[in-house]
């Protein structure tokens, strides 16, 4: 399970990005349910995530587990692990800012207002002098910022 | 007396209606950002149509599932707000109606994810999140057109005046609804008069409220638009790919 990527953003996995929520095993009959949350609610890739686990599961030897689909607790970008934010970084994706204790479930924040973007330092060069250029971008979990010191465009997956 | 089944085709038909209309603009946006965000902004409407209209079917116990709702209704079974279904004129009436629609939507949301049904209440607060974006875009755009040139003030201010008398419709008593739209006309008030104002732009006078489209009456736009988003699945009943 733990190999399964976000087939959006191939260098972070489906546990690193918070939405993988549990995967258990029935005692008696040994079947694996995989419970997996969106990200955004229209979020396209879910269909493949769904097929990539069931598809990695068969390879381990579970080819009838279950994937269930839960939206509550909804996901925010505090559930992206550190080594996510990491990995996000280092393939030149500006990660969200951290706000997570490591091993624990984030808090619900109340979500009805946009939060506050002070400054997002460029992964390729790493200075901050940055200013978006549009609040949305290549997928829904990402907007679309650029550099003024290295003149790069860059994605940063912006906090919800 | 509506049911619950009623409220949630309601709402999902709203972000349906919506999803379709915001897509008619892709590729064809001022700007290529826009383009995006529009985008996705119809699929976040999108994304929270599927969970209502899944969970409508479920209500209902009649077998429909989402794409039934959508693709096998005629337009008086639809019971969307007329403001979504209103053409997207230009890009300032686009921008009154997406203003006037997520300052809906969030509080809507906001109070459903504290409501007794659970189901709406994990859709509430998955989606409020998104709404909140969408709502501080099209406040950001009526403020840049409103307070800027005399153009594309006279532009928007018309935008507002037309899209005006159809806002009431969403806050239309609904007595033993899971959240009442009537006491979230505050919340609206509260946001969209300050946005206005910031852009030097007049509120319009309230006086004609058309209505009808939470009971099946609608505009004349609808069925056009219903047409386009259907054809496929009706020529090709099922087909998947």
């Amino acid at each position: 399970m733990a190999a399964v990527v976000d087939p959006e953003i191939r260098v972070i996995t489906i546990d690193e990005l918070g939405i993988l929520r549990a995967v258990d095993r029935d005692a008696a009959t040994g079947r694996v349910t995989v419970t997996i949350t969106p990200t955004y609610t229209g979020c396209p890739a879910m269909d493949v995530i769904r097929a990539d686990i069931r598809r990695a599961l068969a390879a381990a030897g579970h080819p009838d587990a279950d994937v269930r689909t839960v939206y509550s607790p909804a996901w925010s970008t505090d559930w992206i692990s550190a080594a996510g934010r990491a990995k996000l970084a280092a393939a030149g994706i500006a990660p969200p800012p951290a706000t997570r204790d490591a091993g624990t479930a984030p808090a619900t924040r109340a979500g009805t207002v946009v939060p506050l973007t002070l400054a997002v330092r460029c992964p390729l060069c790493g200075s901050a002098e940055t200013e978006q250029v549009s609040r949305f971008g290549s997928t829904a979990c990402k907007a679309l910022w650029r550099c003024r010191a290295c003149r790069e465009p860059f994605d940063h997956l912006k906090a919800l | 007396m509506r049911s619950p089944f009623d409220f949630a085709l309601a709402l999902g038909d709203d972000a349906l209606v919506a999803a379709q209309r915001l897509g008619e603009w892709t590729s064809r946006a001022p700007e290529m950002e826009e383009d995006v965000a529009l985008a996705n902004i119809a699929l976040d409407q999108l994304g929270a149509a599927r969970l209502l209209l899944t969970y409508a079917g479920e209500l209902e116990g009649a077998g429909r599932d989402e794409d039934a709702l959508a693709y096998l209704r005629d337009d008086r079974e639809f019971r969307n707000c007329l403001l979504v279904e209103l053409p997207n004129g230009d890009f300032a009436v686009t921008m009154a109606k997406l203003l006037f629609l997520s300052a809906y939507q969030l509080p809507l949301y906001s109070a459903l994810a504290g409501c007794a049904d659970e189901r709406l209440a994990a859709i509430g607060a998955k989606a409020r999140k998104e709404s909140a974006y969408h709502r501080d875009h099209a406040a950001l755009w009526v403020r840049r057109l409103g307070d800027g040139t005399a153009e594309s003030h006279r532009r928007m201010q018309a935008a507002v005046d037309q899209v005006w008398p159809y806002a009431h419709e969403l806050f239309a008593p609904w007595p033993g609804a899971p959240v009442d739209p009537a006491g979230l006309r505050g919340d609206f008030d509260a946001y969209v008069g300050p946005v206005l104002a910031e852009a030097t732009l007049t509120r319009p006078a309230d006086g004609w409220a058309p209505a009808g489209g939470r009971d099946g009456v609608h505009t004349e736009h609808l069925s056009y638009l219903l047409a386009e988003m259907q054809v496929l699945h009706r020529a090709h009943p099922g087909a998947t790919w």
